[in-house]
C-alpha cells in the first residue's frame, strides 16, 4: 500500500465524497431479493483510498467473482463485508436489512462468513475440534463424536472430503481450506467470501473446489470468489465484478457476457498481452548438470531422491509439481542453502555443499520461493536490500569498507529500471507491496546478470499486467543466454516460458518433455503421480 | 446508520478516537526526539514517585545534577564511573545489533579484570617491569580474558545453537566464583578478600598524575580507561557504519535466513561478535582494576554488565550515543549514593528503560486522534 494518490486523484475523490454524501440523503429502496447490498462503500487507508465509492450486490445461488490486481482493493471491501474493517462511508444491506458489524462474530451471526488467504487452524489438533473452537458447544464435557458425524454429514453434502478426526497438521493445503470452509458451513453461514481461494491448489483440487462451490449454490447459498485469474472467475462465477484501484470499473457483468480480453483491460486499465512473442530455441552450452542428487526436508525426511536435470544457456527448463514434492529443496541444494548427496555442477564446477556465497560468486541468481523471510531483509532499507548480493565487489565494497553512495547509485537507477514503487530508496522492504517486492528482488537477481536463474514461483500472488511484466524479464534473460529454472505450480505459466518442462513428484524427476509436446491433462496427471508409461523422451 | 445493529465497543466510549497508524518513512530527528522525550517522562514519572513517598523531587533532581555535573571534581568522579559503563555498555550494543543476547558483559568484565591482575600477581611478567611493557600487556591479558569468555557461548551458539542467553547468564556466575576463588585463595591479602595493591607500574596514569605540570588536574581520577572507551566507541561506530562487516552484521541482525541466501558466514560473525564484545567488557575489567581500584577484589563490579544492558538500549545499539547514555548513568549511580545507597537511583534507571522500550512504538507508528464523527 505504497501509492500515494496524486493531488488530482485526491481532489477528485473528496469531490466523490461529497456527491456520495449528498446521495446518502435520499437513498433508493434496493431490490430486497439480493443477500448482500454494499453502496457507496468508501475506505482510507493512509496515502491511499482503498474503495472509493464501491458498489457491489450478492443474489442468493450465485458465484459472483470479484475480479482485480494486487491492491485493487477487494480484499479491503470483502473484509469490511465480513466485519474485520469499518468503511469510513457507505451502507451495508444483508437481505435488504442495514447492518453495521462491530466484528467478524457478528458478521457471521448474520450469515456472512469469509475463508481468508492465510489459514487460521490449530496444527495439533483435530478437524472436528477445530471447527468447533470458539462456539459455545460442546460446553464442557468433549464428547466429540456426535460432532464428528455432524461434520461428516455437512462435508459429504457439499462434497469436502476430509476426515474429521485426522489432525490438522496431517492434512494437505487443500484440505486445510476444506476445514476452513466447513468451519463457516457449520457456523450455519449462507454467504461464503473466498479470498484467492486456488492460489495454494494444485490444478485438480482447484476442479473439487469448484465442484463444492457449485454444491453450496445450487442450496441456494452464495458465494464471493476473490481472484485475479481470469481463468478461473470465467468458469466459476456467473457474475463479475472487477476493480481497479479502488474503484469498480465493470460492476456485476454476466460471465456469458464478457471475455478474458475485455477483463484484463478492466483490470489492468491497458491491453495485456497474455501470450509473449519469443524467439525460437538456440540453447547453448549445458551450465546446469545435476546428478544422482538426493536430500532430506527439513524434518530430515527425503525430499529429492536421485535427481538428475541438465538446463543449457539460453533456456528455460520448468519445474512443473504440486507444492512440497522437493521443489524448495531442488531450489536449495543447487543455491547452497541445503546440503546434499550427489553432483550438483555449474559450468562444469562442483558446487554442492559449498556455502551460498560459492553458487553467488559462480553466477547464481535466486529468486526465493519466501520473498520476505529469504529474498529480502523486511527492516532494511530498499537501498540495502538491493545491494544485497554485490556488497561484496567493487563498486559497491572499496576494501573491507562499503561505498554508501556508490551503493545508493546503484539502487536508484534499478528503482527507476524496475519500477520499484515506493517513497524513496530508504523506505523499509517490509512496507512495499507484494509485486513491489518481487520486483526488487528480481532486479536484485537480473542486475547480477547471472549465468543460471534459479526462479521459485515468480509470480505467485501477482496481478496479470506484474505477471506479464516479470514473464518478459525471463525471456529477456533467455534471449541474453541465460539458463533458467523455473520452479512454478502454475502450469500455464511453464507452458508460456518453458522450453522444457520436467515434471517432480515425490522427490523424483518423472519425465522432461519438449514444451511443444506437452500436454496440460499428461502433465497434471503425472504432477498427481500418475503413470510415467510411454511419456519419456525430450532433450534439446 | 441509525438502525440495525449497533456496533460493539469495548471499554468506555470516548468522544474522540484514537489510532495507530504504521509510519512509512522514520524523519531522521524522531528518533533521538523520542529518546530524549522518554527520559523526561521517566524524570517526571519518577518525581512523581518521590513526591507521593514524601521526597522533594526538585531538591532531589537538583542534588543529583550538583553532585554529578557540578564542578570539574564530580564531573571527573562521573567520568570514572562512566568509564566501565561506556566499555560494557559497547560490548552489549555490538552484539545486541546482531540480536546476539549477550547478558554475559558482567562475567567477561570479571575475567578481564582477572587476566590483567593475573599480569601482575601470578605473575606473568616479571617483578619490576616498567610501565610501558606492564599496562600494554595487562590489557592484552584483559581483553583476551574477556573474549575468551565471550566465545564459550559464541562457539556454542554458532555451532551448536544454543540459547546464548543461558550460557552467558550462567557463566556470569562462574566467573564471580572463579575470583572469589583467588580473591580469597590464592591472591588474598592477609586473609582479607581482596589482593594486595598492584605495583604503580601497573596503574593507568590519571589526570592527577599530572598535577604538578597543570595544577588544575589535582585530585582528578579520571585515567586511561575513558580514552580506551572513546576510541573503542569511535572505531565501533566506523565498523557498523562503514564496513562491509557492519552491513553483514545489520542483515544478519534483520533476518538470518535473509543473510545467508546473500552468501552470509553467519557462524563466523556470530563468533566474532562475541570475541570482541567480551573482549571489550574485558578491557573494562582491566580499566577498573587498574585504573581505580589497583587491586582485584571481591565485589569489584556493583553490577557494571548488567546496566550496560540498559545503557546498549537506551543508546539504541549506536556506539556513539552509548558514550552519552553511559555518562548519565555514570552521573545517577554517583549521586544516586549520595541520596540513598540503593532504592531511588535504582527506580530512576527502571523508569527509564520502561519509558525507552514504551517509546519504540511511538517511532514505527504515528498516533491519530480523531474526533468521532458518524456512528461507526
Amino acid at each position: 500500500m505504497t501509492r500515494q494518490p496524486s493531488r488530482a486523484e485526491t481532489a477528485e475523490s473528496a469531490k466523490i465524497a461529497k456527491e456520495a454524501d449528498t446521495q446518502a440523503t435520499t437513498p433508493a429502496d434496493p431490490p430486497t431479493d439480493h443477500a448482500v447490498d454494499l453502496r457507496g462503500i468508501v475506505k482510507r487507508f493512509p496515502g491511499i483510498v482503498a474503495n472509493d465509492r464501491v458498489d457491489f450486490d450478492l443474489r442468493p445461488g450465485e458465484v459472483h467473482a470479484l475480479l482485480g490486481e494486487n491492491g485493487a482493493g477487494k480484499s479491503t471491501l470483502m473484509n469490511i463485508l465480513a466485519g474485520l474493517y469499518r468503511p469510513d462511508e457507505g451502507e451495508l444491506r444483508v437481505h435488504g436489512r442495514p447492518v453495521a458489524f462491530g466484528s467478524p462474530r457478528d458478521a457471521i451471526a448474520a450469515g456472512l462468513g469469509m475463508v481468508h488467504q492465510h489459514f487460521t487452524l490449530v496444527p495439533s489438533q483435530t478437524v472436528t475440534e477445530n471447527i468447533l473452537l470458539g462456539l459455545s458447544r460442546p460446553r464442557f464435557r468433549l464428547r466429540l463424536g456426535r460432532f464428528e458425524a455432524e461434520i461428516a454429514e455437512l462435508a459429504t453434502r457439499f462434497g469436502l472430503r476430509v476426515d474429521p478426526r485426522a489432525k490438522v497438521w496431517q492434512l494437505s493445503v487443500g484440505e486445510q481450506q476444506r476445514v476452513e470452509i466447513l468451519k463457516m458451513l457449520y457456523r450455519g453461514v449462507d454467504v461464503l467470501i473466498m479470498d484467492e481461494p486456488t492460489a495454494v491448489l494444485a490444478p485438480q483440487e482447484v476442479e473439487e473446489l469448484f465442484r463444492t462451490l457449485r454444491a453450496m449454490t445450487a442450496a441456494g447459498r452464495s458465494v464471493v470468489f476473490i481472484s485475479h485469474k481470469l481463468t478461473e472467475v470465467l468458469a466459476i462465477a456467473d457474475r463479475i465484478t472487477v476493480m481497479r484501484r479502488g474503484r469498480v470499473t465493470a460492476g456485476g457483468v454476466r460471465a456469458a457476457d464478457t471475455n478474458r480480453t475485455d477483463l484484463a483491460r478492466l483490470m489492468v486499465g491497458r491491453e495485456v498481452l497474455e501470450t509473449l512473442e519469443r524467439t525460437p530455441f538456440r540453447p547453448g552450452a549445458l551450465v546446469l548438470a545435476l546428478h544422482d542428487v538426493e536430500a532430506d526436508n527439513d524434518k530430515g525426511r527425503p525430499a529429492l531422491r536421485g535427481v538428475s536435470l541438465d538446463v543449457h544457456a539460453g533456456e528455460i527448463m520448468g519445474i512443473a509439481g504440486v507444492a512440497g514434492n522437493g521443489q524448495s529443496e531442488l531450489a536449495q541444494v543447487i543455491t547452497g542453502l541445503r546440503a546434499c548427496r550427489g553432483s550438483v555442477r555449474v559450468n562444469g564446477e562442483e558446487i554442492a555443499n559449498c556455502p551460498p556465497g560459492t553458487a553467488i560468486g559462480r553466477g547464481v541468481a535466486h529468486v526465493p520461493e519466501d520473498r520476505t523471510g529469504v529474498g529480502s531483509a523486511p527492516n532494511l532499507s530498499i537501498a540495502d536490500n538491493l545491494i544485497m548480493k554485490r556488497y561484496r565487489w567493487p563498486p559497491v565494497a572499496t576494501g573491507w569498507t562499503i561505498d554508501a553512495k556508490a551503493g545508493r547509485r546503484i539502487a536508484a537507477s534499478l528503482q527507476d529500471e524496475y519500477r520499484i514503487d515506493a517513497p524513496s530508496i530508504d523506505t523499509r522492504a517490509r512496507l512495499l507491496s507484494g509485486g513491489n517486492l518481487q520486483r526488487l528482488i528480481l532486479a536484485r537477481e537480473i542486475d547480477a546478470e547471472p549465468r543460471l536463474m534459479v526462479a521459485v514461483q515468480p509470480t505467485r500472488g501477482l496481478d496479470v499486467g506484474a505477471i506479464e511484466a516479470v514473464h518478459r524479464i525471463f525471456l529477456d534473460r533467455r534471449g541474453a543466454g541465460t539458463a533458467t529454472l523455473l520452479i512454478s505450480e502454475d502450469l500455464d505459466e511453464i507452458l508460456a516460458l518453458a522450453d522444457r518442462v520436467a515434471v517432480i513428484y515425490e522427490g523424483r524427476i518423472q519425465a522432461v518433455f519438449d514444451v511443444a509436446a506437452a500436454n496440460v491433462h499428461e502433465l497434471g496427471l503425472l504432477m498427481t503421480g500418475g503413470a510415467t508409461g510411454a511419456l519419456a523422451g525430450g532433450a534439446p | 446508520m441509525n438502525s440495525g445493529a449497533a456496533p460493539r465497543r469495548i471499554g468506555v466510549s470516548l468522544p474522540v478516537s484514537i489510532r495507530l497508524e504504521q509510519r512509512l518513512t522514520v524523519p531522521r530527528w524522531l528518533s533521538p526526539a523520542l529518546t530524549i522525550g522518554s527520559i523526561a517522562v521517566a524524570l517526571l514519572i519518577s518525581a512523581i514517585i518521590l513526591a507521593v513517598v514524601g521526597g522533594d523531587p526538585v531538591r532531589a533532581y537538583l542534588h543529583i545534577f550538583e553532585a554529578s555535573f557540578g564542578s570539574i571534581g564530580v564531573l571527573s568522579d562521573t567520568l570514572v564511573k562512566a568509564t566501565p559503563l561506556i566499555l560494557t555498555g559497547l560490548a552489549c550494543a555490538l552484539a545486541f545489533r546482531m540480536r546476539l543476547w549477550n547478558i554475559g558483559a558482567e562475567g567477561q568484565f570479571l575475567l578481564g579484570a582477572w587476566g590483567a591482575s593475573a599480569v601482575v600477581l601470578l605473575p606473568i611478567l616479571p617483578v619490576g617491569s616498567p610501565a610501558i611493557v606492564v599496562i600494554p600487556a595487562m590489557m592484552l591479558a584483559g581483553f583476551l580474558c574477556g573474549a575468551l569468555w565471550g566465545l564459550v557461548p559464541g562457539v556454542l551458539r554458532a555451532r551448536f545453537g544454543v540459547n546464548e542467553i543461558i550460557t552467558t547468564l550462567m557463566l556470569n556466575y562462574i566467573a564471580l566464583f572463579w575470583n572469589q576463588y583467588w580473591v580469597f585463595g590464592p591472591w588474598s591479602e592477609r586473609g582479607f578478600q581482596l589482593t594486595a595493591q598492584f605495583p604503580k607500574e601497573a596503574w593507568l596514569p590519571r589526570l592527577t598524575d599530572l598535577s604538578e605540570a597543570v595544577p588544575l588536574f589535582s585530585g582528578l581520577t579520571v585515567h586511561l580507561g575513558l580514552v580506551f572507551g572513546l576510541v573503542a566507541a569511535a572505531v565501533l561506530w566506523f565498523i557498523l557504519a562503514r564496513s562491509r562487516w557492519g552491513y553483514e552484521i545489520r542483515l544478519i541482525g534483520d533476518s538470518p535466513r535473509a543473510a545467508r541466501y546473500a552468501g552470509v558466514d553467519i557462524g563466523r560473525s556470530i563468533i566474532l561478535i562475541f570475541f570482541i564484545s567480551g573482549g571489550l567488557a574485558g578491557l573494562a575489567g582491566m580499566s577498573e582494576v587498574s585504573g581505580v581500584v589497583h587491586r582485584l577484589q571481591d565485589r569489584i563490579s556493583p553490577g557494571y554488565g548488567f546496566t550496560a544492558i540498559i545503557i546498549a538500549y537506551l543508546a539504541k545499539f549506536d556506539p556513539l550515543r552509548v558514550v552519552i547514555a553511559a555518562i548519565l548513568f555514570g552521573a545517577l549511580i554517583l549521586a544516586g549514593r549520595e541520596i540513598q545507597p540503593s532504592g531511588v537511583p535504582a527506580m530512576i534507571q527502571g523508569t527509564i528503560l520502561f519509558g525507552l522500550i514504551a517509546s519504540e512504538v511511538l517511532l514505527r507508528y504515528r498516533v491519530r486522534v480523531e474526533r468521532r464523527g458518524m456512528a461507526g
